[in-house]
């Protein structure tokens, strides 16, 4: 702050005292305030009044303005003067109190262009998952990036986002990212690093002892980086490793094709789908991209033509299983017989089929034939996690449908060098241990953590005499490493990325680097020698020459797209193999352990973001935790407990005692004994789950992940093998019941609906012969009749002439994936307040979504997965008892929180029947971290201990819409304004990768919401209370097969 | 008179026919009630020490729970969504209701004429006062911002707001602030005679003084008693329709909301019953130990225990009413969610409050049927401290059972009350008792005055029934009769 002050002193003095002795009476106040500065704290202004009655004082003003002050004879000047000397006096003074760093304020002489302050502005960029780009729109609230939201243009985006996009946010703003360059833990630099590297390097003659370690690379700059560094160093090896990698997705494309090739679906031409163990509606490369055309095919209206069918065979219950028309939970060891016996039946050469269970036959029977009869707009997908031999299988049975070139196509490898990971990993253990290893580079990733047990990185890398690590945090391999070198954010860098089908995208920094760090681009630069070159330079270097025009226009193009035309990866057709089929499926095992990462914090490398971890999962709804999830029935014959899984169902009051008791078990520590390891899991029952498996999802039990992730869960990875990374069978006695209990939290207990009618279902046959049949079921069962209205003695309110703001939620598309809860808190300065507190039912996000199980099958339920928010009832029950009138509503429908005026009673929320509010127990906000505070939306209030807050439909943005719009009928010389139905998006809405959510203008007509709102299956939740919800729902229409849905009646029934 | 003793003849066995035992004079009754108060310091009873020490630990309990709870936020207590209120509001409602004797018998028999009051009153009211002083603290205490309660109060302000009055939560304020203050005024105005009786009696100038001050200058004038006589039927009258009111009132801060279990039209009657049922329990349970600790069986007599849990017995079986048409509403109401309801009740995770709301409330009152139990002392004590815990389930049932499991089973949880829940109670029943001792040692407990006019009543019929029947009467109480009966002796 001393620079605009002084700069302020000096323009008074110069321009009212008139005397133009600038450069002496500023270097006197600088004398001055020299001498001040030295003085401290309470002294300081003794001081000054010492100061100003001493004649060494009055002499310094003497002397300093002799001609200033001798020849001020005019009174009014003189009074100026003095006043100017008591201000300057006391800015001196001001100035001299702080220790402030003097730093570099930049006040704007030009503004720059299209920057107001105040109004935001959005950057394109790319975010990072496993090395595939999502394309995104970043949204910087004066020079902080506040928001991160999808790029429509890009095709990783599609206009949608995944969670961990929308949570990079709250990494970025870490307060516990590393902010220093580290040498064996001690403060190093930059320098001293590039030195020791550079020494280092010269014992090592052509790169003999260089390796390099990275994630996943798709990063065509820094792939040819490393090009130059393989050229320089003609020994050195490149290596790569994520512990959620795709090594089965190539090696299945060599087994296959013997080729690398990447496979890509188009959804929006499936008709029917089968997923083998792939759940391609969850975050992982194309997600956003896939989820929405998937939803596309699937979403219905009452004249809708067709609709996908999505079958699922899986072991561990995931949101596309959630979704599929048919779920078939069989062991992840039995896909791959399913599978073969899948291509057996349709006639797939080499391929002979195995034994499979009675339900899997029934199910392979009706799919053949769905399969068949939708040649050439069919899809089968095969999971990462299955065998190579699943996906070759998978290749095959798409070829021989017909669906290659229309809903499957090949392309290029999109990776920069797809390779097997796993394999890859082992050998650099193994090179470390022959002492081939002198200098290793670990750019990004965390193997000492995350690499499997059997290889004991972590160990092996302390031998290696010099090894560095890039890291946003001081983690686990930074400490292992010689070497810790902060980075940057993928908000605050330079670099490239491609999405899932190779189009490549530039990030841009929106922010200059938080806590200094470097770019892997410049850790690559030093090791090629150029330690001090510019990411911007090096990014730059790389495709100058390769886009096609002005280099200059068409960068700008490709910034503000966020992406470069035409760079999407060539499509192939690779011809498939001869007896690339005939290895023999993997023989299931007893029981099986099944490692999938978190549906939160994916491999871990996001357990320090508390508003992942506080995410509750979407089907366990657990959070802060992992678990060791398995069925009831598998439950039971583990623990041996005293009664049977028929037992539960049948809805009777003994059935729900025996599901009273048979919840206790949740959070029973068992010990899983594999391959000679051990480690003890809380158990979570998971209906659904197939039987004899158990997935324990990875990324847990970090201990340098820092204050949120800590500690948090149960490390996986130590018994996970690069032998069987994914799944493996466990000996029938690999459990065994330690006997003690551990607090698991979940937000959600309750798994029925009780057969109330909250979460509607039709069936697309019924809804294509008589669309209205959804609702009048639903009166037949509640009132006997087909109808019926709901009435009021009250008066309501008439909104005709104004935008009446409502959202519809599609059940139907609505997948579960969580994107729009970490938007909503993202959006809206949502606290995080810990396990403890979410344990006693606290919990702060404003969207939740629901989960019911339905059905009498317990081991394979129906799982209905329902977004709730603030429904902004016209008839709000909330309004009528709050005392003070904090919630109140406005001209527009909205159901408006006060967020000054409430007192806290907590009354409105007792009286919301859909439980949307959220109350300020404990002051949760964190007030005090500073970087926290830059990550805030400054357009919403951030709220303290004893308030109420809840969802407000996004009310800054239909604010700043209303605005825009009327200063654009006022510069037209209008009073009236109309809003664009797409000028107001909400957080969650644009979020969410399956456009689920929709919002809008009831009473324009033309609106997405209205007309979806216009649909039969369009009901509100809780209508019969009369609250008038301005937010309904479609209902979800699912698809089955004839042939197999008449096996499924019975549980199709309950709802 | 520092030297007079009671003068009393030989207690007599009381039969439990009879308000005022045989064998009292004016003399007596002023020196026993009124040298409780008067009692040098030093000489006042170590068991009132001791009740009084207990009493105050426990409100430095408050003292802590309360600092905490404002230092932290209502977060140390077990509330959540979907239970926002907890405790503190299950108390709020269980403290008002306990003050409802207090007015009952002050203001209802006053008019009613029952002369049996006289001796109950005075110790109900203050009951009463004390039950909504703890009462009060809850309200305030609960909301998210206490700083700001003013809020719900209307007064002008730069906000130009006004509360919003269609909140049964602002209702609260008027109806427990209005009932505190006339019940207050009410018992205030009633102690006047009785601080002049205590002025006159005392022989320390400084507590002459004092209670010279509370007594306003009365001087048992004619007047004086005119007006006096006028202003406690006046606020009698006031105080009636608060008995109805308050109770109903906070009865719509759950009958106006929508949540199942608290939507119920009977709430309001049902309410004001469980109220008076519960006050009676607790000026029993409280009158029991004190009429024998002081000895002042002659005053509140076995028959004034008969009568009062008769009044429990039937206030109890409106309650019982209550419970049946609860049951009823949720059967008939063909809402699935009321239906609901009853089977969480019955056998949800908080069946064992609905059970022993049942047995406390409606099965353990039935013995009052009988005279015999009705007049025996243990008895009540236990079958009172039954009721105080049954309506305290009561309360426990309608807020956190219902809340517990509402619309969407999503949102059920449960609601485990902390150690800060159990302490800001024991904190307030601190301050209750605390209060209490205070009231018992530094006020005459019982109505001196009034017990002097009943006696003088009494001694009237009963000189008019002997008249009647030709019979001489007893003279036991003859040398009295110069004195006006609210006179110091």
């Amino acid at each position: 702050m001393r620079e605009p002050s002084r700069h302020c002193i000096r323009h008074q003095a110069s321009g009212s005292i008139n005397v133009m002795t600038n450069s002496k009476l500023t270097s006197d106040l600088d004398a001055v305030r020299a001498q001040l500065h030295n003085a401290r704290g309470p002294q300081l202004w003794r001081s000054l009044d010492q100061m100003a009655d001493t004649p060494a004082f009055r002499d310094l003003v003497e002397r300093e303005f002799p001609q200033g002050a001798s020849e001020l004879n005019d009174p009014v000047s003189r009074r100026s003067f003095l006043k100017l000397m008591g201000a300057s006096l006391a800015l001196a003074g001001i100035s001299g109190c702080t220790y402030m760093p003097r730093t570099k304020i930049a006040p704007f002489v030009h503004q720059p262009l299209g920057r107001v302050p105040g109004v935001p502005l959005f950057y394109a960029s790319s975010v990072l998952l496993n090395g595939f780009a999502t394309g995104v729109l970043v949204r910087s609230n004066d020079g902080r990036p506040t928001k991160i939201e999808p790029n429509p243009q890009h095709p990783g985006s599609a206009g949608g986002t995944d969670l961990f996009v929308q949570a990079e946010l709250l990494t970025m703003y870490d307060p516990d990212r590393s902010t220093q360059v580290l040498n064996a833990g001690a403060a190093s630099t930059w320098d001293a690093f590039t030195a020791a590297l550079a020494s280092a390097l010269q014992a090592q003659s052509g790169g003999a002892g260089l390796r390099l370690l990275t994630t996943t690379v798709t990063s065509p700059t820094l792939a040819s980086q490393i090009g130059q560094l393989l050229a320089q160093y003609p020994q050195a090896r490149w290596y790569q490793y994520d512990p959620i990698n795709r090594d089965n997705v190539y090696e299945g494309a060599r087994l296959a094709f013997g080729e690398d090739v990447t496979t890509r679906y188009d959804l929006s031409k499936a008709q029917v789908i089968l997923s083998l163990d792939a759940d391609f509606l969850a975050p992982g490369p194309g997600f956003a991209a896939y989820a929405r055309a998937f939803a596309e095919g699937r979403r219905v209206r009452k004249d809708s033509g067709e609709m996908n069918r999505l079958y699922v065979v899986e072991a561990s219950p995931s949101g596309t299983g959630a979704t599929a028309d048919h779920r078939l939970p069989i062991q992840a060891g039995q896909v791959a017989g399913f599978a073969q016996a899948l291509a057996a039946k349709l006639g797939v050469a080499g391929v002979s089929e195995g034994p499979n269970s009675e339900a899997a036959t029934r199910f392979l029977t009706a799919l053949v034939e769905d399969l068949e009869a939708h040649k050439g707009s069919s899809l089968v997908v095969a999971g990462d996690q299955q065998p190579p031999i699943v996906h070759a299988l998978a290749h095959a049975i798409n070829a021989k449908l017909g669906n290659v070139g229309s809903t499957v196509i090949y392309t290029d490898p999109v990776e920069a060098r797809p390779t097997n990971q796993t394999a890859e990993i082992a050998s650099l253990g193994d090179e470390i241990d022959a002492g081939a290893v002198g200098v290793l580079v670990i750019i990004g990733g965390n193997p000492a953590y995350n690499a499997p047990g059997d290889l004991r990185f972590a160990e092996r890398l302390a031998k290696v005499p010099l090894s560095a690590h890039l890291s946003l945090f001081n983690d686990e391999t930074s400490t292992a490493a010689t070497w810790h070198i902060p980075a940057t954010h993928s908000l605050e860098s330079w670099s490239d990325a491609r999405a899932y089908d190779g189009t490549a995208g530039i990030i841009q920094p929106l922010i200059e680097p938080l806590f200094g760090g470097k770019t892997s681009h410049e850790i690559v630069a030093a090791l090629l020698g150029q330690p001090l070159v510019d990411p911007l330079t090096i990014v730059q270097g790389y495709w100058q020459g390769k886009i096609s025009g002005d280099f200059a226009t068409a960068w700008q193009e490709a910034l503000s797209n966020g992406l470069i035309n035409g760079t999407a990866a060539t499509t192939r057709t690779p011809t498939l193999k001869e007896g690339g089929l005939g290895g023999a499926a993997p023989a299931p095992g007893a029981l099986e352990i099944v490692f999938r990462p978190d549906p939160s914090i994916w491999d871990g490398s996001y357990a320090n973001n508390g508003w992942l971890m506080e995410l509750p999962r979407p089907l366990t709804k657990l959070v802060w935790d992992n678990a060791a999830l398995m069925s009831p029935r598998t439950a039971i014959s583990l623990l041996k407990l005293p009664f049977s899984a028929d037992q539960l169902t049948g809805g009777s009051i003994e059935s729900q005692h025996y599901l009273e008791a048979l919840s206790a078990v949740n959070g029973k520590v068992v010990r899983l004994s594999y391959r000679g390891s051990s480690i003890d899991l809380p158990l979570w029952l998971l209906p659904g789950h197939a039987e004899n498996s158990i997935t324990v999802n990875l990324g847990y039990g970090r201990s340098q992940a820092g204050t949120v992730g800590n500690g948090v869960g149960v490390n996986a990875y130590p018994v996970r093998t690069s032998a069987a990374p994914w799944f493996d069978s466990l000996a029938a006695d690999a459990v065994s019941d330690t006997g003690e209990t551990y607090l698991l939290v979940s937000t959600q207990d309750h798994w029925t609906m009780e057969g109330r009618d909250i979460y509607r279902v039709g069936k697309f046959a019924e809804f294509k012969a008589d669309p209205e049949y959804i609702q009048k079921e639903v009166f037949k069962e509640e009132f006997g009749g087909e109808t019926h209205k709901y009435d009021t003695l009250l008066p309501g309110t008439d909104y005709a002439g104004r935008n009446a703001w409502g959202m519809t939620f599609n059940l139907n598309a609505c997948v579960g994936c969580n994107a729009c809860v970490v938007a909503c808190q993202a959006e809206n300065n949502i606290p995080v307040i810990g396990k403890e507190q979410v344990s006693v039912g606290r919990e702060m996000q404003w969207l939740r979504i629901d989960r019911y199980f339905a059905g009498n099958d317990l081991d394979n339920p129906d799982t209905y997965l329902m977004p709730i928010a603030c429904m902004q009832c016209e008839r709000a029950p909330c309004e009528l008892v709050c005392p003070v009138a904090a919630t109140v509503h406005d001209y527009e429908g909205l159901n408006n929180m006060v967020y000054n005026r409430c007192v806290g009673t907590k009354y409105c929320s007792n009286n919301c029947p859909y439980k949307v509010r959220r109350f300020n127990f404990l002051q949760y906000t964190d007030l005090s971290t500073a970087t926290l505070q830059l990550a805030r939306n400054p357009n919403v209030t951030v709220r303290n201990r004893g308030i109420m807050e809840k969802c407000t439909y996004c009310v800054q943005r239909i604010s700043s819409a209303r605005i825009d719009a009327k200063k654009a009928a006022v510069a037209a010389g209008s009073e009236a304004y109309t809003i664009a139905d797409d000028a107001i998006i909400t957080a969650c809405e644009a979020a969410c990768p399956t456009a689920a959510i929709t919002f809008g203008d009831i009473n324009n007509k033309d609106s997405r919401v209205a007309s979806w709102k216009s649909e039969p299956h369009n009901y509100s939740l809780l209508q019969e209370l009369n609250t008038i919800p301005r937010t309904t729902y479609l209902a979800r229409i699912r698809n089955p097969f004839e042939a197999l849905s008449a096996a499924d009646t019975a549980k199709n029934q309950e709802g | 008179m520092a030297q007079a003793q009671p003068i009393r003849t030989t207690p007599q066995p009381d039969t439990g026919d009879t308000y005022l035992l045989p064998g009292e004079t004016y003399t007596s009754i002023s020196s026993t009630i009124g040298d409780v108060p008067l009692t040098a310091p030093l000489k006042t009873p170590r068991g009132w020490f001791l009740g009084f020490a207990v009493s105050f630990a426990l409100l430095m309990v408050f003292l802590v729970s309360v600092t905490w709870l404002l230092i932290r936020g209502v977060g140390i207590w077990g509330i959540n969504i979907p239970v926002g209120w907890g405790m503190d509001i299950i108390n709020f409602v269980w403290w008002i209701g306990i003050g409802h004797a207090g007015t009952l018998i002050s203001a209802i028999l006053l008019l009613l004429n029952q002369g049996w009051r006289n001796s109950i009153n005075r110790f109900a009211e203050a009951m009463t006062l004390f039950a909504v002083a703890c009462a009060g603290q809850y309200p305030i205490l609960h909301l998210g911002r206490p700083w700001l309660f003013y809020w719900l109060i209307p007064y002008p302000n730069t906000h130009g707001m006004w509360p919003n009055f269609r909140s049964a939560l602002d209702w609260d304020v008027f109806a427990v602030s209005t009932y505190a203050t006339v019940s207050i005024l009410f018992w205030l105005v009633g102690l006047l005679p009785d601080f002049a009786t205590l002025r006159d009696r005392a022989t320390n100038p400084l507590v002459k003084r004092i209670y010279g001050l509370a007594a306003c200058g009365w001087r048992g004038s004619a007047k004086h008693w005119h007006r006096y006589e006028m202003a406690s039927l006046l606020l009698a009258g006031l105080s009636t329709p608060l008995v109805l009111s308050v109770h109903s009132i906070i009865s719509l801060d759950f009958a106006i909301a929508q949540v199942p279990g608290w939507q119920v039209t009977v709430f309001p009657p049902y309410f004001v019953a469980g109220a008076v049922f519960a006050g009676f329990a607790m000026v029993l349970l409280l009158m029991i130990p004190v009429r024998s600790f002081y000895g002042f069986q002659s005053y509140v007599t076995i028959r004034h225990l008969d009568v009062m849990a008769k009044v429990m017995l039937a206030t109890g079986m409106i309650v019982v009413y209550g419970y049946f048409m609860e049951v009823f509403g949720s059967l008939y109401s063909s809402s699935k969610y009321e239906q609901y309801l009853l089977y969480n009740r019955l056998s949800g995770p908080s069946a064992w409050a609905y059970y022993g709301l049942l047995f406390c409330n409606a099965v353990a009152i039935q013995p009052l049927w009988f005279r015999r139990v009705r007049q025996n002392i243990p008895a009540l004590m236990i079958i009172s401290m039954i009721i105080s815990v049954g309506m305290w389930l009561e309360r426990y049932v309608i807020i956190v059972i219902s809340l517990q499991r509402e619309f969407l089973p999503s949102s059920w949880d449960v609601y485990i009350p902390t150690v800060w829940d159990w302490s800001l109670y024991l904190g307030t029943i601190g301050l209750f008792f605390t209060l209490t001792f205070l009231f018992i040692r530094v006020l005459p407990m019982i109505n001196i005055f009034e017990i002097r006019m009943f006696l003088h009543q009494e001694t009237e019929r009963a000189h008019r029934n002997a008249a009647a029947h030709g019979h001489s009467h007893d003279q036991d109480h003859g040398h009295d009769h110069a004195h006006s009966p609210a006179s110091a002796d």
